[in-house]
């Protein structure tokens, strides 16, 4: 009657468990415009508002009075000649001259971030209402449990990006010269390492919680810190050397790095692979340790 | 081993080192039989199950569940297992059917199949007209028949339920019992649950283990556990109790027991019919009048009250300590704590 033992898929479930967390999120377009509403609103005023390139224009700035008067000419010269400094300071600090693409860019890590940090949540409601018992009595692999959280969550994280990605489009991003619509693969490929690697960490924390308030809270403490702490809206060299420090050790800083390179800058293949490197490893370690730990966790 | 479908010895569950709430639980269950855990909430009823189906790790002990042990051979034992859980788990934002596959997903029934296993059990736990709503407007009743469904569709050769009808209507609950009863009869399945709903133990059950503070107090059949009692029930009131005339009544033969409550007596007789008028006579030579005299077969709350020395219906509301166990032992278990049910 029960005979179950024929060539049964090993990875059977998974997808049906991702499919439900994604069904949940793709049925309520609530969530899913509540997801981007806030990078948005970064990129609107934020992006828009620091209009740094602005500061050095002529019009900005009036000109000290000296002796000789200057000739018109010569204003226009000097005025001139300061938008071109200002244009160079903005590209050896933002690599674009323009801040607006430089952040709007790291939005995309951003929308990704949060993402991930709220993934631990759905384990806990699942724990809580006892979903997660059901599915611990059914032969599914316990890996797969994980993995089916992290993946819809790598997923939800992509489409969102991309959103932010067409949004920012619109608003004016302006794309490196180099780019070419294949570059997107590597866009792709660095959010989906870095989505895979932090919502592995997020959960992992809340793999025995009950509490969706503990979830808060690190989620709390941990995303300004993640966040400022990259050179998600400002770039890292400027910033004190502890900081620098820890901007090296933030995955954030990777994502956005390679996510820049491929948009905004001229490729530097070495940068590159460092980054890709790093968020390599970043997710495959994280998300070996889940699934090593689901077999321990999950049940208690 | 064959005709065993649960093998349980020693079954052992301490949570946080101190809390035990399953203590060294032994007892088997036959191919087909209905056994039911009777017991008050935070007995360890749940933690109990939750061992059998895999979910929980015992601390000691083993069960061998469907001749598959439930640490050394899990995912045996989650083959050829099917569990209804306390809670409603069905995914509200998805349609009743859209559950059901994906329950069926779980224990990796190919597509075509699941597809026509989740009609028929949709059928047959008449939510068919409603599959394709969502799961958040259903009732209750409908959730709780939702949760049969999910939990047949790997037809399991032991079905686990845990309280199948707590909190449901009369209604609901009688055509739960139906439900379980068509199982046991259609299918020949085995079916082990829990429940501390007296007349549900009696009427489903074939079996019944009485559990208290994690451990089995007594086990049989619902006739045994109460002819166990070795009587019938009498209570019987006096004109003018001032005097305890428990002795005299005592001395009646077939008398067991004698226990003055509230200005009753509380007798346990055997032959309840016999006795009766014997006793009425021998109270009257006594000088006493008879006011009121009621003869009840002996239930099984009466068993209950037996050996527990508590009456299980007065315990839901009172006992802190008790509650504050009971709630410790929700932590433990990690769900969520709820005030009373």
């Amino acid at each position: 009657m029960t005979k179950n033992n024929n060539s049964k898929n090993p990875l059977h479930g998974l997808w049906a468990l991702t499919n439900r967390d994604l069904k949940k999120w793709y049925k309520n377009p609530v969530i899913l415009l509540l997801g981007i509403i806030q990078p948005i609103i970064w990129m609107g005023l934020l992006g828009k508002a620091m209009n740094l390139g602005a500061i050095f224009t002529s019009n900005s700035i009036s000109l000290p009075q000296i002796n000789p008067p200057l000739l018109p000419e010569q204003q226009i010269q000097i005025g001139q000649w300061l938008s071109s400094v200002a244009t160079g300071a903005m590209k050896s600090t933002f690599g674009t001259a323009d801040y607006f693409s430089y952040m709007a860019v790291g939005m995309m890590s951003f929308v990704v971030m949060f993402t991930a940090m709220f993934s631990g949540m759905s384990m806990v409601f699942d724990r809580r209402l006892g979903f997660l018992n059901k599915v611990l009595s059914t032969p599914v692999a316990r890996g797969s449990i994980l993995m089916a959280k992290i993946f819809s969550a790598v997923i939800r994280a992509l489409v969102q990006a991309t959103i932010v990605l067409g949004i920012a489009y619109m608003l004016g991003l302006s794309v490196g010269a180099d780019f070419t619509p294949l570059n997107l693969i590597g866009v792709y490929a660095a959010l989906f390492l870095i989505s895979m690697g932090l919502s592995s960490i997020f959960i992992l924390i809340a793999i025995r919680s009950t509490r969706q308030e503990t979830q808060m809270a690190v989620v709390n403490l941990l995303n300004l810190p993640l966040m400022f702490a990259s050179n998600a809206l400002f770039p890292a060299k400027l910033m004190p050397e502890w900081l620098q420090t820890i901007t090296k050790i933030n995955p954030v800083t990777y994502a956005t790095d390679a996510t820049r390179q491929l948009i905004l800058y001229t490729i530097d293949m070495h940068q590159l692979a460092i980054d890709f490197l790093f968020l390599g490893a970043f997710a495959v370690i994280f998300s070996t340790i889940g699934i090593v730990l689901s077999w321990r966790f999950l049940s208690k | 081993m064959a005709g065993d479908a649960l093998i349980v010895s020693g079954l052992t569950k301490v949570f946080n080192k101190n809390l035990v709430a399953v203590d060294h639980v032994d007892f088997t269950v036959k191919e087909g039989e209905i056994f039911g855990f009777l017991g008050p909430n935070g007995a360890g009823k749940t933690t109990t199950i939750n061992m059998l189906i895999t979910v929980l790790r015992p601390t000691d002990g083993s069960a061998v569940v469907c001749g598959h042990d439930i640490v050394k051979d899990a995912s045996g034992v989650r083959d050829c297992i099917g569990v209804v859980p306390q809670e409603y788990t069905a995914d509200e934002d998805l349609t009743g059917y859209e559950n059901v596959i994906l329950c069926a997903d779980l224990y990796g029934i190919p597509r075509n199949e699941s597809k026509k296993r989740a009609e028929e059990l949709l059928e047959l736990v008449e939510l068919i007209k409603f599959k394709d709503k969502q799961v958040a407007t259903y009732s209750g009743g409908m959730r709780r028949r939702l949760e049969l469904a999910c939990g047949l569709i790997n037809r399991p050769h032991v079905f686990f339920l845990d309280e199948p009808t707590l909190g449901l209507d009369v209604q609901t609950r009688a055509a739960t019992w139906n439900y379980i009863k068509l199982l046991k009869k259609e299918y020949g399945m085995t079916i082990f649950m829990t429940t501390h709903y007296l007349e549900e133990a009696d009427m489903l059950c074939d079996r019944i283990a009485i559990i208290d503070y994690g451990k089995i107090i007594t086990m049989g059949t619902p006739n045994d556990l109460k002819e166990g009692l070795g009587g019938d029930i009498m209570t019987l009131s006096i004109q003018d109790s001032e005097e305890d005339i428990s002795d005299l009544i005592k001395e009646v033969p077939r008398v067991k027991e004698v226990k003055k409550q509230e200005g009753a007596y509380r007798i346990k007789v055997i032959d309840g019919e016999e006795t009766a008028p014997i006793i009425i006579d021998a109270v009257r030579a006594g000088g006493h009048k008879v006011t009121r005299l009621s003869l009840t077969k002996p239930t099984l709350d009466e068993v209950y009250l037996e050996y527990t020395g508590r009456s299980i219906r007065e315990e839901e509301e009172s006992r802190e300590g008790f509650r504050a166990q009971r709630i410790a032992m929700r932590k433990a278990r990690g769900e969520r704590t709820r005030g009373g049910h």
